[in-house]
């Protein structure tokens, strides 16, 4: 997840501090993973840097950063292209799971048991994602329906292996 | 409660020369959900006709609450469903003539409770399942989501103990999908009825508690995780 | 011309259900077709059995033949074997060339018989010996042959003999040409023409739900074609070529059952009447009729049910919420039926002309029955509420579909309606024909008489001896006149009639009697006087009292005159009653004997005991078998057929409706698993099943007996006799085609249980 985009449209509703924009980002976005206030400082000096942000006025008061900041011109424009650009699917072609289970099958291991630990485990973390969004809000759902959907077809690659596990046996120690 | 409410054990059935159980086993507690997965033609439906008593498996022994549920006889065993169980199917499970809420009032009707007060009873549950504005229409006029939520108020309707639910969004798309599990679940952890829950879909079997695998089948009871 | 074949391949493809819809209708229109060929068959097989009785006729009226070599003297001998009639003859020639009877390949010599297979097969069999004696101690030396019988059934003998002489018998030159049997009388014209309109109509209903069996699933498949490319033009084709071919298959069925009921026919015998195979032979005409008619109706009925139903490519939409039935065009065909009828009431003419109008009249107000019961139950099922669960799903099942049962009941509406107006009919017209015989089956149950005879007494012994005979009274008779000369009066006679007191209390009121005393009988007011008779008056006895014959009585002095009383006959008329000892009954000559007897109960062949004890005194004894009423025999006729036909048409309505009924159930197997599912009693679906097929049912004959009545009351108004409604007549006719629902309603239960049994549920 580019931080800095997400900063850049943040603050396309109106100027704010850093401490504001820490708020507003794990409130939205970051659920497991909270921002270090370090993180973003740096992310801010980056954008001030490039432009793509400007000090739009300094408090009056003690503490460290009582700076407002407010996206340029420039900066509307890198949020516009960064969305308007499509992100590059995932395609885990090299997967822990696959070479997992091919060593399994190499070394004699019982590959079935294997997929059936990894199967309980997913099945657990989906059962836990659907109870959290059941207690949630309409923006936890749609995050953990995210991860309920990719969980899932995990789940179907872990099924499918395990019905074709006498045919990649034969290929692998052939 | 002491020992589980619903118990299943080494059952075996077959249809003519296919074998569709061999070996199957489950026990489902009091308020429990648990859901069966498996690829199609494993055996999933057929392990469950068996617990409800709509089957008889051609051996092993099938109990609700310590009482022989393949010893019954018929009769028994419709009283069972009728009282104790509660259903929901993947379709065609709505009479097309009777309206929804007579739909929904049919198995306290069936249990002889007054015509006004069954009635009465299943305009709660059309409520509380979001689709009071169907009470009236009938199953031809109204969308799939809304007529398995309408048949999930019919499976709750008799607050049973066990509510069987066969590929309840098989004929879904996921938002619908979604929304009758999370109404079937939460009306079930309500009146704290169990749930059979049969399903191909890992994110549908997700709002189990835990799941029994069938393959061939057979029951592989996964890691029991709370 | 492509589709047409496309549907007809389709009506026998498509696995096993496909065959099986192609079966049943096969069936349906087979059954149909038969029995439309077999009533077209009806008439030929009539005059095939009249032209045989005719040529073997042996009545002559007018000049008769005097004796030659080619002339034979034939005396019929009528008797019945356990309520059978058997025809007998006594055949004596007179010459070589004395003619043959058909059927048979020489005369029978005296002592010898010839019978009928059914006759000879009861000869054969152990109850012969009830029969034998009959036969006068002739050997059966051959049968008769089919040409010479009226049907395989029929009981028949000829007996050869020497001793027939020419005051007992008719004098032949040839069998056959003798007078054709009557025509049938305006009345009965108009009621055979109501009886084939009526039990034709039904069997018409019966062929238009035939058609339609499997509609549904037809309508699937369309769909199904419609979505890889058929517009509609061509899927109304394809249905037209799967109708046709369903129904040309069904004509096919319909020729192997009708060829089956051919063969089978002369196996069964109803109220005496059987018939040869070769008999059942429609006449060409008709059958080109019916098998072309058929399936051209069959497309027809296609085609119109496929109006109500749109085939998309998706699916098939019923028109859902049927358009509102309306009721004025509904009303059309009964109003014009009776303005058809209207007319000839008052007294119906002969001719041509006035047979087919009652026929259009009659058959107009009929289907008006059927077009007005989708409208009625329509109109009775939307008020329905409440009820238990089972008569819930039935009348919402109503409420939603009312013209699929309204099409089940309509053959039973048309049949009932049909048969309540004709039993109208022939209860008039029956009263009208059927006599009191007067006969007090209370006195007596069978009577024999028999000609004067010398040993007359012991004749009298003879038959009292019979076996299983409760009481009996036997009196002596002879004909007495006074005994003065011819020119000086008219010829008075009355009966001489000899016997003891009880025997003689049958034909009067005596009062008080002892042996030795002598009564006048006064007969009732408008019988010939028997004033002449006064006590010491010479009569005259014997021999028609002819003059110079017979013997000479004198009354006693002191005679009482005593009123007449009806005898077990039903007969009344004045008398001279004498007890044996008043008289010397050696002396009078040959006497005639009277004999009443009644059954014992526990002797089930009595009355065939007591005909052999007739025969084998005079084997032209008379022996009687009474009953209080007598009817016209050709009505008993017509209201057997009627009686058939009603009891085959209702059986094929109730074919038709389980075929319906297992066809519903079949296509909601789903649903009825499921509700067996959550639950559902058995009994509750079988009382659901139930309530769908009777509540129409029940608006169908309601509206049956208001049509019949109505019809039945013109035709009664008609005829010109006034209107009277037999309840007992409709109860008759409702509780038949009520026991027929039942019995197809029971027939699907089995069907309904297998179906409810576990694996409706499976999808996979």
């Amino acid at each position: 997840m580019s931080i800095g985009q997400t900063f850049l449209g943040l603050l396309e509703a109106g100027p704010r501090h850093g401490y504001d924009l820490k708020r507003a980002y794990d409130d939205r976005f970051g659920r497991d993973r909270p921002l270090h206030y370090g993180q973003v400082y740096a992310t801010l000096s980056r954008l001030l840097k490039n432009g793509l942000v400007e000090v739009d006025g300094t408090e009056p008061g003690e503490g460290p950063e009582r700076k407002r900041y407010a996206v340029t011109d420039a900066g509307v424009t890198d949020v516009q292209r960064w969305l308007a650009s499509p992100e590059k699917p995932d395609p885990y072609l090299q997967s822990t799971l696959y070479t997992k289970v091919v060593l399994a099958l190499v070394t004699g291991r019982p590959a079935n048991d294997l997929l059936d630990t990894q199967r309980a485990e997913h099945l657990r973390l989906m059962r836990e994602l659907t109870r959290r969004k059941n207690d949630g809000d309409l923006a936890d759902q749609l995050v953990c329906d995210h991860a309920l959907f990719h969980l899932e077809a995990d789940l179907r690659w872990l099924e499918l292996t395990a019905a074709r596990l006498d045919d990649l046996r034969r290929a692998v120690t052939s | 409660m002491t020992g589980p409410l619903l118990v299943a054990d080494d059952l075996h059935r077959s249809f003519g020369p296919t074998p569709a159980l061999a070996g199957a086993s489950l026990s489902v507690a009091a308020g429990e959900i648990v859901s069966i997965m498996g690829p199609s033609g494993s055996g999933k439906s057929t392990l469950l006709h068996c617990l409800a008593g709509i089957v008889s498996p051609d051996s092993g022994r099938v109990a609700y609450q310590d009482r022989d549920v393949v010893a019954m006889s018929d009769r028994e065993r419709s009283a069972l469903r009728r009282s104790q169980f509660g259903f929901v199917f993947q379709f065609g499970q709505l009479v097309p003539e009777l309206t929804c809420l007579e739909n929904v009032a049919l198995p306290l009707r069936l249990e002889r409770v007054r015509r006004s007060e069954a009635e009465r009873r299943a305009k709660d549950w059309l409520d509380r399942l979001e689709v009071t504005e169907l009470a009236g229409k009938r199953p031809g006029e109204i969308s799939g989501g809304q007529g398995q939520r309408v048949a999930v108020a019919r499976a709750l309707v008799t607050a049973p103990r066990v509510i069987f639910a066969d590929e309840p969004t098989g004929a879904l798309d996921s938002l619908n999908g979604e929304r009758v599990m999370r109404l079937l679940t939460g009306a079930a952890r309500d009146t704290r009825a169990a749930v059979v829950l049969v399903t191909h879909e890992a994110r549908v079997a997700a709002y189990a508690d835990r799941e029994v695998v069938v393959r061939d089948g057979r029951t592989r009871d996964l890691a029991r995780t709370a | 011309m492509r589709e047409l074949l496309i549907g007809a391949r389709m009506a026998v493809t498509g696995g096993r259900d496909g065959w099986t819809r192609a079966l049943l209708t096969a069936l349906g229109v087979g059954i149909g077709v038969a029995m439309l060929l077999l009533a077209a068959a009806v008439p030929g097989a009539l005059d095939a059995r009249q032209a045989r009785g005719d040529a073997r006729d042996d009545l002559r009226l007018g000049e008769p033949v005097p004796a030659a070599a080619d002339t034979l003297l034939v005396a019929p001998l009528e008797t019945e074997f356990r309520g059978r009639p058997v025809r007998g003859r006594l055949l004596r020639p007179e010459g070589p060339q004395a003619p043959v009877p058909p059927g048979l390949t020489a005369l029978p010599r005296a002592g010898e018989a010839v019978v009928s297979p059914a006759l000879k097969k009861v000869l054969d069999s152990p109850d012969g010996d009830l029969f034998r004696p009959r036969l006068g101690g002739a050997t059966v030396t051959g049968t008769i042959g089919a040409q010479g019988l009226a049907g395989p059934h029929e009981l028949a003998f000829y007996l050869g003999t020497d001793s027939l002489t020419d005051g007992q018998a008719v004098r032949l030159d040839a069998f056959g040409g003798g007078l054709p049997g009557e025509e049938l009388g305006p009345v009965l014209i108009l009621l055979v023409v109501v009886i084939f309109v009526v039990l034709l109509l039904p069997i018409a209903v019966f062929l238009g739900t035939a058609v339609r069996f499997g509609g549904e699933r037809r309508d699937r498949r369309l769909a199904a074609l419609r979505l890889v490319g058929a517009d509609t033009a061509m899927t109304r084709r394809i249905a037209a070529g799967e109708a046709a071919a369903g129904a040309l298959l069904g004509v096919v069925v319909g020729a192997a059952l009708f060829a089956l009921a051919r063969q089978v026919a002369p196996l069964v015998s109803l109220w005496d009447i059987s018939v040869y195979a070769a008999d059942v032979r429609p006449a060409p005409a008709l059958v080109a009729v019916i098998v072309l008619g058929v399936p051209l109706v069959a497309v027809l009925v296609g085609l119109i049910a496929l109006r109500g139903v749109l085939i998309e490519p998706l699916g098939v939409t019923r028109r859902a919420v049927a358009p509102r039935r309306r009721l004025w065009w509904r009303l059309i065909l009964p109003v014009t039926g009776l303005a058809l009828l209207y007319p000839l009431i008052g007294g119906i003419r002969d001719g041509g002309r006035a047979d087919y109008q009652v026929a259009a009249g009659v058959t107009l107000l009929l289907i008006g029955s059927v077009a007005l019961l989708p409208w009625l139950v329509d109109l009775t099922v939307r008020r329905l509420r409440g009820g238990p669960v089972g008569w819930q799903l039935a009348i919402r099942r109503l409420q939603l579909d009312s013209a699929t049962s309204a099409r089940l009941v309509n053959g039973i509406a048309v049949a009932v309606a049909g048969t309540i107006a004709l039993q109208m009919l022939f209860a008039t017209v029956e009263d009208e024909s059927t006599r009191s015989t007067g006969q007090d089956t209370t006195r007596a149950q069978a009577a024999v008489q028999l000609a004067p005879r010398v040993d007359a007494p012991a004749a009298l012994a003879r038959l009292r001896a019979t076996p299983g005979l409760g009481h009996s009274t036997g009196t002596l008779w002879a004909l007495a006149t006074p005994d003065r000369p011819a020119s000086t009066a008219p010829s008075l006679l009355v009966d001489l009639r000899i016997g003891d007191c009880a025997a003689l209390a049958e034909y009067a009121r005596l009062g008080s009697c002892t042996d030795g005393d002598v009564f006048l009988v006064q007969g009732p007011p408008d019988a010939p006087p028997v004033d002449a008779f006064t006590p010491g008056t010479r009569l005259r006895v014997g021999d028609g009292g002819q003059e110079g014959a017979g013997a000479t009585w004198s009354l006693p002095t002191t005679m009482p005159t005593v009123p007449a009383r009806e005898d077990p006959f039903g007969g009344i008329q004045g008398a001279i009653l004498a007890t044996p000892a008043a008289l010397p009954l050696t002396a009078l000559g040959p006497l005639g004997v009277d004999f009443f007897a009644t059954f014992d109960r526990t002797a089930p062949d009595a009355l065939e005991h007591l005909r052999n004890a007739g025969a084998s005194i005079d084997r032209f004894a008379s022996v009687t078998s009474m009953s209080a009423t007598t009817e016209n025999n050709r009505f008993t006729n017509i209201r057997r057929g009627l009686y058939i036909g009603a009891t085959l048409t209702l059986l094929l309505i109730g074919t038709s409706m389980l075929v319906g009924l297992l066809e519903q159930l079949r296509e909601r197997r789903r649903l009825l698993a499921m509700l067996v599912a959550v639950g559902t009693r058995r009994t509750t679906l079988a009382w659901s099943v139930f309530w769908q097929a009777a509540v129409p049912v029940v608006i169908g004959l309601a509206l049956a007996t208001g049509f019949g009545i109505a019809l039945g009351a013109v035709l009664l108004r008609m005829v010109g006799t006034s209107v009277s409604v037999d309840w007992s007549v409709v109860g008759l006719a409702t509780g038949l085609a009520a026991a027929v629902v039942l019995l197809a309603v029971g027939l699907g239960l089995p069907a309904l249980w297998r179906l409810l049994r576990a694996d409706g549920l499976r999808t996979d």
